[in-house]
């Protein structure tokens, strides 16, 4: 009698069990909320960029809504949101199955979207199949061919990386015509997702307006130490510095071109530099860094939803990506007020309808705003959209920027 | 260009020098393979924060509270985890294997507390940022700081090892364990010593590091891989082979960074390590 | 129990999970799916570590590296075509690995192993943004929840199958030898350093084809998600919980780790860390040589000394 082979066949069957005890089938009650899933990633890698943007945004609207009586439904009845959360622990696996969990065990009535590009695009045919909307908020669009038609639910809320880089290219031929640049710049990226797209974007841009690159180079996850780097900056002739850089990285730049003593007339940061802890991190002196995104800050409904970010998180939003997740979800919010809970019916409004949010009207076109805030600076206390110059809300641009102290 | 390149390379090796050093020193006495060393670093850096930002302890001051505190976290865990591995253990190996798993759950266990503690984010405050020009480059005083107290450190415990009568069981139960006790040494006594020294001078890396570049809860095990590199590459329990070992890829990270492409700093990291594991796999010093 | 009857347990056995999908809804065929990827991991993992004592971080390297093949090769071929690729350089980078390293004593190994990951990340990085210019790809491969299942039924069987062979054979005399003691095997003429290398190559081989088959369902590969460093330490916990040195041990180790990290990461989400640490030192402490060990030696104490007839498969 082999005892290992029969414990095997023992466990094995526990495990069948097991899973099928998983399953249970669903039972049907009386509707007495909304159940809103979602699968961010609460540990990992991942865990700094989410729980500083989308989970703190999430749970702000979820507190919202449901403080004033819940989402209206077109009848005019209110339900409260119940949330289902899962941590997907950075993995992309772990979200798929979190989806697949949400729709199958949970039966949620929408899912919001993960954290992150590559999280989203994990998500989309998941979301496509199961037929939920997805509003990915903290995503830009992804650069693949025929994105819309295979998932039409799916919308990219924080626009196109070509959108940024036109923006950031027509600021400075505006500037190099005044005579406030000598038209070279300096780039540097990070060797990942985001900063790939947008340095390739970048590079068309710059090229179409006559911007000359004269450095150009990546760098990889982790990268802490800008010394090298910046010191080839400083000595490229360029007067534009652009770094695509993530929120440890955009830190690290700007402590060691203060160190340096490197002030170029343009100093462009990526993620991180809307963060409300980037002053702190570069221990003040940040007046005139620039970088993508920007808020109105003379607008009520901005100033309101700080208050109230900082009331109920504890903490103050960014000025990018935040304002434009806690949009997405009144985009939601309206969406299922005209439609009610017909999942079809909402992705159509929410592809096709005009929202009202504290960004301003959104429209959707072809799945993504067109009306975002492209490039903002720190002026004073706030990072201030300046681009598109002349938009109703935006701020003079400050060139050369100041010293850093 | 190439000469403040230089100066870049040695003043981020010495902070992996400094580093390297306390776990040569775990490894090299102890025999305790201590893969949550990086850990005990990222302890003495939030630890600095907290002194900072709570009780408003400049970073200097805050390292006479943060390396007696690391050294006591070190010696609790090696009386209360790794003794007993040692003790029930019938061969090395066991107890080597045990201790690298051992060691893993405790860095997972601390990467889970402070991201409990701190949040998964950059924690840092700013602080001798002001820079000074060495042959043209500048560099932020925090790094030279670092660097100069590695230097002290390194000095300090050069002279407590060849000095000193305690120095000697340390290199006694380093070089030959086996005839340690023969002559007299207990030594579990000294592996727990230097297990918590060792730990000590990862806490004073960890506060040293938090005065010029923020943290998060999982550089931790960056910062052992680094460490483990230069550690076997100056020779296990070697303190003079740590720090020329961690200046030494200090120089290559920044020369390959300068002259081919960032991207490749680590794999240029591996190559050495490579190199040194095929060549000399005493270490490059031996 | 005579060879027919536990071949037919076995062929039951495979047969009952290979219908199982067929019973349960879309989120338990993604369970099904996770649940068998840990089972492959886990057994690979100690296809190779189990008998050489040695051990591997480097199992998400491989796991990457398959799923990073059909990422680069989608629409180029049919899957299947794309995983013989996968697998082939999946051999071939633990061949040039296992030669540089093998030789190693333990630790080095460890280390090496440790950042093996790390530097194939990196390297593909480099290479996917200098020279591509682009860095995440995109697969459309449609391929149901359930036939991943299958295939990686089929590998797992493969795989405890090749260690069962492996066991009963002359290269399994020369295996044990290694991990009871490599110097007095290397004088017995065991030639250690190709046995070892052929083990490692097996268990890269397994780990390879794992990443690629589930990679279809991603949609998007980048390196910083099919590198994620958490898959080389659940597939160890998994194998040590059970027992490495053991055929079915890293089975009865995955399963329930795995329902405890997916019932974990339901009911205590941003825990895992923590859990996992507490996981990793209670089992060094309490079940040191595995469960299947710490089973046996109980039913022994309380069976008496005669009854103990149960060995090592």
């Amino acid at each position: 009698m082999n005892m290992n082979r029969r414990t095997f066949v023992g466990a094995a069957a526990t495990a069948i069990l097991a899973c099928a005890a998983a399953v249970p089938p669903a039972i049907a009650q009386e509707r007495s909320s909304v159940r809103i899933g979602y699968v961010v990633s609460q540990t990992g890698v991942n865990a700094a960029g989410a729980t500083t943007t989308t989970i703190p945004n999430y749970e702000l609207w979820v507190h919202d809504v449901n403080a004033a009586g819940g989402l209206r439904l077109p009848d005019g009845t209110q339900l409260p949101i119940e949330v289902v959360a899962y941590d997907d622990r950075s993995q992309t696996e772990e979200v798929v199955r979190g989806i697949e969990r949400l729709v199958n065990q949970d039966r949620v009535d929408f899912i919001l979207a993960p954290w992150g590009t590559g999280f989203n695009l994990a998500a989309a045919p998941l979301m496509a199949r199961f037929g939920y909307p997805q509003i990915a908020s903290s995503s830009i669009v992804p650069p693949i061919p025929g994105i819309h038609e295979r998932w039409p639910g799916a919308f990219w809320l924080l626009g196109t990386a070509e959108d940024y880089a036109h923006a950031f290219a027509e600021l400075l031929t505006t500037q190099k015509q005044a005579g406030a640049l000598n038209g070279r710049i300096a780039m540097i990226s990070i060797a990942d997702g985001f900063g790939i797209e947008l340095a390739a974007s970048a590079r068309k841009a710059f090229e179409e307006a006559g911007i000359e690159i004269v450095m150009d180079r990546t760098y990889p996850l982790g990268t802490q130490d800008f010394a090298t780097l910046l010191s080839e900056a400083q000595a490229s002739g360029a007067d534009a510095f652009v770094a695509y850089s993530y929120p440890g990285d955009t830190f690290a730049i700007t402590r060691q071109a203060r160190v340096s003593g490197y002030n170029p007339p343009i100093f462009h940061t990526g993620v991180g530099t809307s963060f409300p802890i980037y002053p702190q991190m570069a221990e003040g002196g940040v007046e005139g860094v620039m970088s993508l995104g920007g808020i109105d800050v003379n607008r009520p409904e901005i100033q309101d939803y700080i208050r109230r970010h900082q009331e109920v998180i504890g903490k103050l939003p960014d000025a990018w990506a935040s304002p434009v997740i806690y949009s997405s979800l009144q985009m939601l919010a309206q969406a299922i007020e005209r439609r009610g809970l017909d999942r079809e019916a909402v992705t159509q409004e929410l592809a096709s309808g005009r929202f009202e949010t504290i960004l301003g009207p959104i429209q959707l076109v072809d799945n993504a705003p067109r009306d975002l805030w492209y490039i903002g600076q720190w002026q004073g206390d706030h990072f201030v959209a300046v681009a598109p110059a002349g938009r109703e809300g935006s701020a003079d641009l400050v060139v050369p920027k100041p010293g850093w102290n | 260009m190439l000469l403040s390149t230089l100066v870049f390379g040695v003043v981020l090796g010495g902070t992996y020098a400094l580093v390297a050093l306390g776990l040569t020193i775990q490894y090299g006495v102890a025999r305790i393979m201590n893969l949550s060393f990086g850990e005990v670093v990222m302890f003495g850096a939030f630890a600095t924060f907290v002194l900072f930002t709570g009780a408003s302890l400049s970073p200097v001051l805050g390292l006479f509270v943060v390396v007696p505190l690391a050294f006591a976290i070190s010696w609790i865990l090696y009386t209360v985890l790794m003794r007993p591995l040692v003790k029930r253990a019938r061969h090395p190996e066991r107890v080597e294997i045990d201790s690298i798993l051992v060691t893993f759950g405790l860095l997972f266990l601390f990467q889970g507390l402070f991201t409990q503690a701190f949040g998964s984010g950059y924690t840092g405050y700013g602080w001798l940022q002001a820079p000074v020009e060495i042959l043209g480059a500048r560099v932020a005083s925090g790094r030279v700081l670092g660097l100069g107290l590695a230097c002290l450190i390194g000095l300090g415990l050069w002279a407590a090892t060849t000095r000193t009568r305690w120095g000697l069981t340390m290199r006694a139960v380093a070089t030959r364990p086996a005839f340690a006790a023969l002559v007299g040494i207990d030594e579990n006594r000294v592996a727990r010593q230097a297990f918590a020294l060792g730990g000590a001078i990862a806490g004073a890396g960890g506060a040293i590091l938090s005065m010029y570049q923020p943290v998060t809860p999982i550089d931790g095990g960056f910062l052992t891989m680094k460490a483990l590199v230069i550690v076997i590459m100056g020779g296990i329990g070697n303190m003079g082979g740590a720090l020329a070992a961690g200046l030494i890829i200090g120089i290559v990270e920044a020369l390959v960074s300068y002259a081919v492409d960032p991207g490749l700093t680590l794999a240029a990291t591996y190559a050495i390590f490579l190199a040194v594991l095929l060549w000399r796999p005493k270490g490059l010093f031996a | 129990m005579r060879p027919a009857v536990s071949a037919l347990a076995c062929a039951l056995l495979v047969a009952g999970l290979a219908a199982l999908p067929l019973f349960v809804g879309g989120y338990g065929q993604g369970v099904l799916v996770g649940l068998m990827n840990a089972v492959v991991l886990a057994s690979a993992w100690a296809l190779f570590s189990g008998p050489t004592k040695y051990v591997s971080l480097a199992t998400v390297a491989f796991f990457g590296i398959g799923a990073y093949t059909v990422a680069v090769l989608t629409e180029t071929m049919p899957f299947g075509a794309i995983l013989a690729v996968a697998g082939a350089i999946g051999v071939a980078v633990a061949l040039l690995v296992g030669l540089a390293t093998l030789r190693l004593a333990g630790v080095y190994f460890v280390i090496f192993s440790f950042g093996l990951a790390e530097l194939v990340r990196q390297i593909i990085t480099w290479f996917e943004t200098s020279v591509n210019r682009t860095l995440g790809r995109y697969i459309f491969i449609d391929l149901s929840a359930t036939a991943i299942y299958w295939m990686l039924l089929a590998l797992a069987v493969a795989v405890i199958g090749t260690r069962w062979l492996i066991e009963r054979g002359r290269l399994g005399l020369a295996v044990h030898a290694i991990g009871d003691d490599e110097i007095v095997a290397r004088h017995a003429g065991v030639d250690v350093t190709k046995v070892k290398l052929a083990l490692f190559a097996l268990s890269a081989l397994a780990m390879t084809l794992a990443g690629a088959i589930q990679a279809p369902r991603w949609t998007y590969v980048e390196p910083s998600i099919v590198f994620n460093p958490n898959i080389s330490f659940t597939a160890l916990i998994m194998a040590l919980l059970g027992g490495a040195t053991r055929l079915w041990g890293p089975v009865f180790g995955a399963v329930p780790l795995f329902f405890f990290f997916e019932w974990l990461s339901v009911t205590m989400p941003g825990q895992f860390s923590i859990v996992l640490g507490l996981t990793f030192i209670v089992i060094v402490f309490l079940v040191p040589n595995g469960v299947l060990d710490l089973a046996e030696k109980g039913l022994r104490k309380t069976r008496g000394p005669n009854a103990g007839d149960a060995r090592h498969v």
